[in-house]
């Protein structure tokens, strides 16, 4: 038996080693970014100097200082204390809807590519429209409609996003449901839940984890325009967006009031969206 | 000076995603005389392609050349500014693209693009170039030369857009010609006539060309002088007479035989006669996609009428070009595909049409083995885990026992034990193929559709496959129902071989039958266009067959006459193109579908 | 062939347009409680809110109250603003004008500047000029549109004086006043909408220069400029089109907040304050308009990406 031609080359050998999940520098920086925001988010209220609402000071819009580290608010509420408190609004409601979004979305997208016929037709028609409802819009006519509190936002922000995740997973899984692996397990006789568990899903987690992504950055966008226009998180409670519209007088004296809490919202996002562009390729369009 | 082109230690460099620079090609020297054609010959990742493309100072993105020389004519074309290598390029060396699918722009005409690189360089005015390109089409033995500039790419056929390619190359009349694989996507019934055609331009212009393929036979009717490529350095470099007689190297003649397969079928034990019952039959069976139209047939037919008896223990080969239906076969006969008439009888048994209402024991006695190892195994799951599933699946084996008989099959398909924990990725292509086999054998079948599992496999590889397949045959007592287009494979694996055209039975019979006259002239143009690994193979054919004008869809449609008739050489007017052919049997043995009877086509000298 | 292509588009709009209003009319109706007796208040009588819910037809099962306010809006008769009771159509009128023009401008003044961007980035792709593209897109569609409008303000108004902060539409009486009232929220809209269409732009094109035919381009001398220009660009036409219309629709999104921001009398000002007042007939009205814009983009680079393709037009 010849088998000396059958190897793999060298090139592919080497870019299949250890070097290839390195990670970009940018990439690193802004994974430390994130990763510096959830922890805030998760321990915010025993970093926090001083209570949410709490007056601490007679001046207001004050420059930083050894007691406030990030000045002061237009009530004289401490803005360390404010954006610490705010990330668990921020970043907490964001991850939810987005992780709901993103199951409900993968899930069914999943279901309908695999089961196809009448049932992908109607879900994906229907999602179809959903998906030319305009976000913000939407978002004003259920809060104007049911008033605002988080499990609103939440429901209202996971509602508004699952349909793009379903587009996105839907099409993933047509493609690979073609593939001849897939046929096999079919022809072997495997059932549908161990097809789409075992044989599917693993092959789209990448593109997914980047959908989540560039979903979770849509919605703290979402939000905190929600909380700029004042119907998102209600006060004394502020999110990042609400605490930009609290301080907006401050804006012609340059406050770091209302300058912080957008540099808070510009440095997560920023970071999720290009450490999404640095993934390594292999993670990102992990198909075959 | 009588070379026209000459390679110094030529060397490029990949770069991979991580940053790592690895050399693709390496220490390349070659020449190529004024008005010769020489080949490089090789397998995937041979370097090839980046070879004939440095020819023109271009590398493909990730690639770099780092250094050599490459002269061409008086110039020197690697240090040449970029602004200079475009004026180089479409003007003293061409290039026609191994898919001339998609190096056609969709969206604009094929004679302005036959004429782009005229106009680029300002050769001579727009209505001299086309007036050129007219005659260049007629040069091609294209048809309709006037008319088939005005039309958009996806309104020419796959053949006739490899000859639209050439004429682009050819309309500046270039010093040097690059040929990048031009029929490998081609069906052997077409790449026939684009040879043809590439081979009278090339002697009438006296074109010096570079031709890249890694199918020996096609070069050794173009080229005058072979160079042998592996892992981007030059194994052998001779005329093509002494590559073809008298190969030095151990590579080139592994590569030698195995565009040769040895004959396999006599290996085989013969047919155990314990069983009267066929293992596989198939009666009249109608599959095709969309909803069935008024007269019952699917909105989209692929198969019409198909029948076909598999005795225990035998091979089947099941052939036909592109289209034709064979893997619909397949997937109707797996339970993948619902068929929209006839039967499919597993050991007697009719099979239910889908996977759902089929037995565990019915799915598990017939196995389906595909022909991408890329996208047949899942690239998630480690080679334990894909050969272990059916283990447990079908057999309810689990842990340690599983673990063995992992083992036993990673054995069986000769691989070593330690491949199981990796993963499809870190596999070569035959090693994928292997683990692939190593599936469906895990079922215990008694019956493997292989379809085209060695068409994606560079030609020792599938060699080996082809050894492998026929060694577990005689075993494990399997039968297979081997699907291909490549009528050499078939003749090595098979007892029994049936060709399709066009989604109908057009000929069935043992395989020896399929060497003896008369043939199906479908058949005989299958056969008679399988390039032979001798030179002037190709100018000592007979023009046969007419051209398929429309392809195979064209022909589906109609159920009222044969469905060859548009091609077929030996046509009756009035006969077989209003009526429908009757099935003669041979007396060799074989049946046919056609109007000729056994005598006609005899006297016509079809198969002879 | 291709005009059932695209009368099938158009009914797929049409369609969507009906699912949208279902889900509109029933985001807007999911209220607990009593509409009739929350806009009256507490204290109003019995009677009182007995009759507003007659008016309001609230007495009525909701399927025939859908299709009587569907009927309503498709005969350009929505009804009246639940809070100082005037017609709809009267609160509309001219601010949808002023959206109009307030997009309008702004479509007209990012659309080439944005397409531009883009080819070029995707020509010189991965040059240092490509990279600088590239990273203001992605930090200006990263960061919300109010802090993207509060930046321009803080540069553009409070720092260089260029012009004023705050803009009324009413009493425009030249050009150069035009100008100087529209500024603010164009750039800041156009800054919001460019960075979408940048990118989407030069991915559709890089994805098209990746295509074979573009290498061969290049391999027949065609220098860069004329494979972009005359090779992958009629091929890319389809994808840069959906990108124009989804990009444009993020107005729809930005011009929300920037309306708010200036208060610029427009739909969505309007909008926003009904949301405040909870005139509900009034954001019904509003959310259509917006859905109907919306739909109308993305209908229209569906069909501008159908007549492109080759393949359909000569079949």
């Amino acid at each position: 038996m010849t088998k000396h031609t059958d190897t793999i080359p060298e090139t592919r050998r080497r870019m299949l080693g250890a070097g290839s999940l390195t990670i970009s520098m940018v990439g690193a920086i802004c994974f430390c970014i994130i990763l510096f925001w959830v922890v805030i988010a998760l321990v915010g209220p025993w970093l926090a100097p001083y209570p949410i609402g709490k007056i601490v000071s007679m001046d207001v819009f004050t420059s930083p200082s050894r007691d406030y580290l990030l000045g002061t608010d237009y009530l004289g509420r401490d803005m360390l204390s404010r954006i610490i408190l705010g990330a668990r609004y921020t970043v907490g409601v964001s991850i939810a809807a987005a992780f709901i979004a993103c199951t409900i979305g993968v899930a069914l997208g999943m279901i309908s590519a695999v089961l196809g016929g009448w049932f992908d037709t109607i879900v994906s028609r229907g999602i179809d429209a959903l998906i030319a409802i305009p976000h913000l819009m939407f978002g004003l006519v259920i809060i104007a409609a049911i008033g605002s509190s988080l499990p609103v936002l939440v429901g209202t922000l996971a509602f508004l996003y699952f349909p793009g995740s379903f587009r996105i997973a839907r099409a993933l899984a047509v493609n690979i449901n073609e593939l001849d692996f897939v046929q096999v397990a079919k022809a072997r006789g495997e059932g549908f839940f161990y097809t789409v568990r075992e044989e599917i899903l693993p092959n789209m987690i990448g593109p997914v984890l980047a959908d989540f992504g560039l979903r979770f950055v849509f919605i703290v966008l979402l939000l905190s325009g929600l909380s700029f226009l004042g119907l998102g998180v209600q006060p004394p409670n502020a999110d990042w967006g609400a605490l930009v519209r609290e301080n907006v007088s401050g804006l012609a004296y340059g406050a770091p009031a209302v300058i912080m809490p957008s540099l808070a919202i510009a440095s997560l996002t920023i970071s999720v969206n290009l450490a999404i562009d640095n993934l390594p390729r292999r993670l990102r369009d992990r198909l075959p | 000076m009588t070379e026209l082109v000459e390679v110094k230690n030529l060397r490029v460099i990949a770069r991979s995603d991580s940053g790592r620079e690895t050399p693709i090609v390496h220490d390349i020297r070659f020449t190529v005389p004024r008005g010769k054609v020489v080949a490089l010959i090789g397998e995937s990742g041979s370097g090839k392609t980046t070879i004939a493309l440095s020819l023109m100072g271009y590398a493909r993105s990730g690639c770099r050349i780092t250094s050599g020389s490459v002269r061409i004519g008086e110039r020197e074309i690697l240090s040449l500014s970029e602004a200079e290598k475009a004026k180089i390029r479409g003007r003293n060396v061409s290039y026609i693209a191994q898919s001339a699918a998609a190096a056609f722009n969709p969206a604009r005409t094929i004679m302005s693009q036959v004429v782009e690189s005229a106009m680029i360089h300002k050769l001579m005015p727009k209505a001299e170039a086309e007036a050129k390109a007219v005659e260049l089409f007629r040069a091609l033995a294209l048809p309709d030369p006037e008319g088939v500039g005005s039309r958009y790419p996806h309104q020419v056929s796959g053949g006739q857009l490899q000859r639209l390619a050439a004429a682009m190359a050819l309309i500046s009349e270039p010093e040097l010609v690059i040929f990048d694989e031009p029929t490998t996507a081609l069906d052997v019934t077409t790449q026939i006539e684009v040879l043809r055609s590439f081979k009278s331009v090339i002697r009438e212009r006296n074109t010096t060309g570079v031709y890249v393929s890694h199918d020996l036979a096609v070069v050794a009717q173009i080229a005058d002088h072979i160079i042998v490529l592996r892992n981007g350095s030059i194994q052998e470099s001779a005329p093509t007479e002494q590559i073809l007689a008298n190969a030095h190297s151990p590579y080139t003649r592994s590569l030698l035989a195995a565009a040769n397969p040895a004959v396999h079928a006599q290996a085989a034990p013969p047919a155990e006669k314990a069983e009267d019952v066929p293992l596989l039959e198939v009666e009249g069976l109608v599959a095709g996609y969309g909803k069935p139209g008024p007269d019952g047939l699917p909105n989209v037919t692929v198969l019409n009428d198909v029948g076909l008896s598999l005795q225990p223990g035998t091979n089947l080969g099941v052939i036909g070009e592109s289209g034709c239906g064979k893997s619909t076969l397949a997937r109707v006969i797996a339970g993948l595909l619902p068929a929209a008439g006839g039967r499919v009888k597993f050991r007697g048994e009719t099979l239910a049409g889908s996977v759902a209402d089929r037995s565990k024991d019915q799915l598990r006695n017939i196995q389906i083995v595909f022909q991408m190892a890329d996208t047949a195994l899942n690239p998630t799951r480690s080679v334990a885990q894909i050969l272990g599933r059916p283990l447990t699946f079908y057999h309810d084996v689990k842990g340690a026992e599983r673990t063995r008989r992992v083992r036993q099959l990673l054995d069986l398909v000769h691989l070593p034990a330690n491949m199981a924990e990796r993963l499809p990725g870190e596999l070569s292509g035959g090693q994928k193929q292997r683990v692939n086999l190593a599936r469906a054998l895990a079922a215990e079948p008694a019956l493997i559709l292989c379809d085209e599992v060695t068409s994606a496999l560079d030609t020792v590889v599938a060699a080996a496959i082809l050894d492998l397949l026929a060694e577990l045959r005689r075993e494990l007592k399997l039968s297979y129902l081997f699907i291909s287009h490549d009528l050499s494979t078939v003749r090595a694996i098979c007892d029994d071989v049936m060709v399709l055209y066009a989604g109908r039975k057009v000929e069935a019979g043992s395989g020896a039958s399929m060497r003896a006259a008369p043939l199906h002239p479908y058949s005989d143009l299958l056969v008679s266009s399988i390039p032979e690994l001798r030179t002037g193979w190709l100018d000592g054919l007979d023009k046969k067959a007419a051209e398929a004008d429309g392809g195979i869809a064209a022909v589906l449609a109609r159920a009222d006459r044969c469905p060859f008739v548009s091609r077929c050489p030996v046509r009756k007017p009035g006969v077989c193109d209003v009526l429908e052919p009757p099935v003669r049997h041979l007396s060799k043995g074989s049946d046919i579908l056609c109007h000729l009877e056994e005598r006609e086509l005899l006297a016509l000298g079809v198969g002879a | 062939m291709i005009t059932r292509m695209i009368m099938a588009r158009l009914g797929v709009a049409v369609l969507t347009l009906l699912i949208v209003s279902v889900v509109v009319f029933v985001a807007t109706n999911m209220l607990p409680g009593d509409v009739a007796q929350i806009v009256l208040g507490q204290a109003a009588t019995p009677e009182a809110v007995a009759g507003l819910r007659k008016a309001m037809h609230l007495d009525q099962p909701a399927v025939l109250r859908y299709i009587f306010w569907l009927g309503g809006m498709m005969t350009g008769n929505p009804g009246t603003s639940l809070v100082n009771d005037v017609p709809i159509v009267t609160l509309i009128g001219g601010r949808l004008h002023n959206t109009l023009l307030l997009a309008a401008v702004t479509a007209a003044f990012s659309v080439p500047i944005a397409l531009t961007l883009g080819i070029t980035a995707a020509m010189w792709r991965n040059t240092l000029y490509d990279r600088l593209v590239s990273f203001a897109t992605i930090a200006v569609v990263s960061v919300p549109e109010f802090m993207v409008a509060t930046i321009a303000v803080l540069i553009f108004a409070v720092h260089l004086h260029w012009f004023p902060a705050l803009s009324f539409a009413n009493d425009v009486h030249s050009l150069g006043e035009l100008l100087r009232v529209f500024a603010m929220p164009v750039i800041s809209l156009s800054f919001v909408v460019s960075a979408q269409m940048i990118r989407m732009t030069r991915a559709a094109l890089i994805d098209t220069l990746g295509q074979p035919f573009v290498e061969m381009a290049r391999l027949k001398g065609a220098g860069r400029v004329r494979s972009v220009l005359t090779h992958a660009l009629p091929n890319a036409i389809g994808p840069i089109a959906n990108a124009v219309a989804l990009s444009l629709s993020y107005l729809l999104g930005g011009v929300i907040i920037i309306e708010t921001i200036f208060n610029y009398p427009g739909i969505a000002k309007l909008m926003v304050d009904g949301v405040a007042t909870r005139d509900m007939p009034l954001i019904q009205t509003c959310a259509m308009i917006f859905c109907f814009g919306y739909l109308a983009l993305v209908t229209v680079a569906d069909i501008c990406a159908i007549l492109a393709n080759p393949r359909l037009r000569y079949k």
